[in-house]
């Protein structure tokens, strides 16, 4: 698990290093935590039931939190949500700190709770999170299923923040992943400097709704910073 | 589609909510809260907050994965965020009902719709106001992503998500029971911009019983 504050036009480049990895994340505006990523705007903004290069993450006051500038996967899943210990020890079986050390088998929900804390958030800061890395589909019907082998061993995923965000996340197992053995799978995290998008940039022209949520972005960021 | 067996002449409390409006509300463990649909294609966005502590309230995604499917209609529990059942739905003469779409917010209208309907009405400012009415107050923080019910949100297999045209119709129903003491807090929907209202928003019935 990590938290940390990443500054607008930052890029966070994650790796699944083994394959089957899943990277559930919370994003917060770093000097507003009671903006945060919201699941429902940043679906019906874009008409998608998952995300991909170039959709955006968008916030619950109309703006961008972040937007996915390079993408080997493909699919990465909205809305399952994360584990918590009842279903960890239903799925996995008893493996404590005591028995086990480091080893032992951590959910999503403590993880983000922990995170949370040391910001000054918590339970109520808690919405449904990504998962990068993993895919479910959804049927006619909407029954939902998990699809295997969405990512493989060196897939990387990018995101360029278009705020100061607070970054939330863990590499616990996806709830619905099927795999019946408790992994840990590893990720790496990189953050590089970039460029301010160019206002062709892929992100911003996929949807219009996207252009007026990075207007709000510069109507923010004008009223709130000296200009430039 | 399920009927419910219960009359609507012995429920023991009922109220009409007008569009864009907003209710809150006590369901005492056991009783049973019916919404009704009294024009037709009226979403109704509903959260729901344990009474004893609204730390614990309704999660999507929670209630999404314990029955690994999208939409709610008979037999679905509604989850908390602490993974307890909140209420169960009993009968449903609509089909399915939304859990994906959220509110609308007049900072998400101009995200959606255009700059210019930053003024008009919208289902988080009518939710902001029934959180810090109730008897402890609620804030934005405790407002997460809620149920729509009356809905269509329908997702492709291929991952496309739209709003559609209601399916429900006047009179139809959602019926659950509370598997805990909760508080319920709607906002009758006042978005003019898409048809989840069908350009129209009406009026909905909430009765208890």
């Amino acid at each position: 698990m990590w938290s940390g504050v990443v500054s607008r036009g930052k890029r966070l480049r994650l790796t699944d290093l083994d394959g089957g990895s899943n990277v559930s994340m919370l994003l917060y505006n770093a000097l507003e935590r009671h903006e945060r990523y919201n699941m429902p705007d940043t679906l019906k903004g874009q008409h998608i039931f998952y995300l991909r290069a170039p959709y955006c993450l968008h916030s619950d006051m109309g703006r961008l939190l972040a937007s996915i500038t390079a993408d080997m996967v493909g699919w990465h899943d909205t809305v399952c949500g994360h584990s918590d210990a009842a279903r960890v020890l239903a799925k996995y079986g008893e493996h404590n700190y005591q028995q086990a050390h480091n080893d032992w088998y951590r959910n999503g929900r403590d993880c983000f709770l922990i995170e949370l804390a040391k910001w000054g958030l918590g339970k109520k800061d808690l919405v449904p999170n990504l998962n990068f890395f993993s895919k479910v589909v959804s049927n006619e019907e909407g029954a939902l299923s998990f699809v295997p082998g969405n990512s493989k061993p060196g897939d990387s995923i990018e995101l360029r923040f278009e705020l100061d965000a607070l970054v939330v996340l863990n590499t616990c197992q996806h709830p619905l992943d099927p795999e019946t053995e408790y992994k840990h799978r590893h990720v790496k995290l990189e953050v590089f400097s970039g460029d301010a998008p160019a206002l062709d940039d892929a992100s911003l022209t996929i949807r219009p709704e996207n252009q007026r949520a990075w207007a709000n972005n510069e109507t923010y960021h004008n009223l709130r910073f000296q200009l430039p | 589609m399920t009927e419910s067996p219960l009359q609507a002449e012995a429920a023991t409390y009922r109220e009409v909510i007008p569009a864009g409006d907003w209710w809150v509300h006590e369901i005492k463990k056991g009783q049973t809260l019916r919404i009704l649909d009294l024009e037709g294609n009226q979403a109704a966005d509903t959260l729901f907050f344990s009474a004893a502590d609204p730390t614990e309230r309704y999660s999507a995604d929670r209630t999404i994965q314990e029955q690994a499917a999208l939409y709610l209609t008979t037999g679905t529990k509604l989850m908390s965020t602490e993974g307890n059942a909140l209420l169960t739905i009993t009968a449903d003469t609509c089909g399915r009902h939304d859990t994906l779409g959220g509110a609308c917010s007049r900072e998400s209208n101009t995200m959606r719709y255009a700059h210019d309907k930053e003024c008009m009405h919208a289902c988080r400012d009518s939710f902001i106001r029934g959180a810090q009415e109730w008897n402890v107050e609620l804030t934005k923080r405790d407002l997460t992503c809620n149920i729509n019910f009356f809905m269509n949100v329908p997702v492709t297999p291929d991952g496309q998500l739209s709003f559609a045209d209601g399916i429900s119709a006047p009179g139809r129903y959602v019926e659950m029971k509370a598997e805990m003491d909760v508080v319920c807090l709607i906002s009758n929907c006042p978005q003019l911009n898409n048809p989840c209202n069908g350009w129209n928003p009406t009026p909905v019935e909430v009765l208890i019983f």
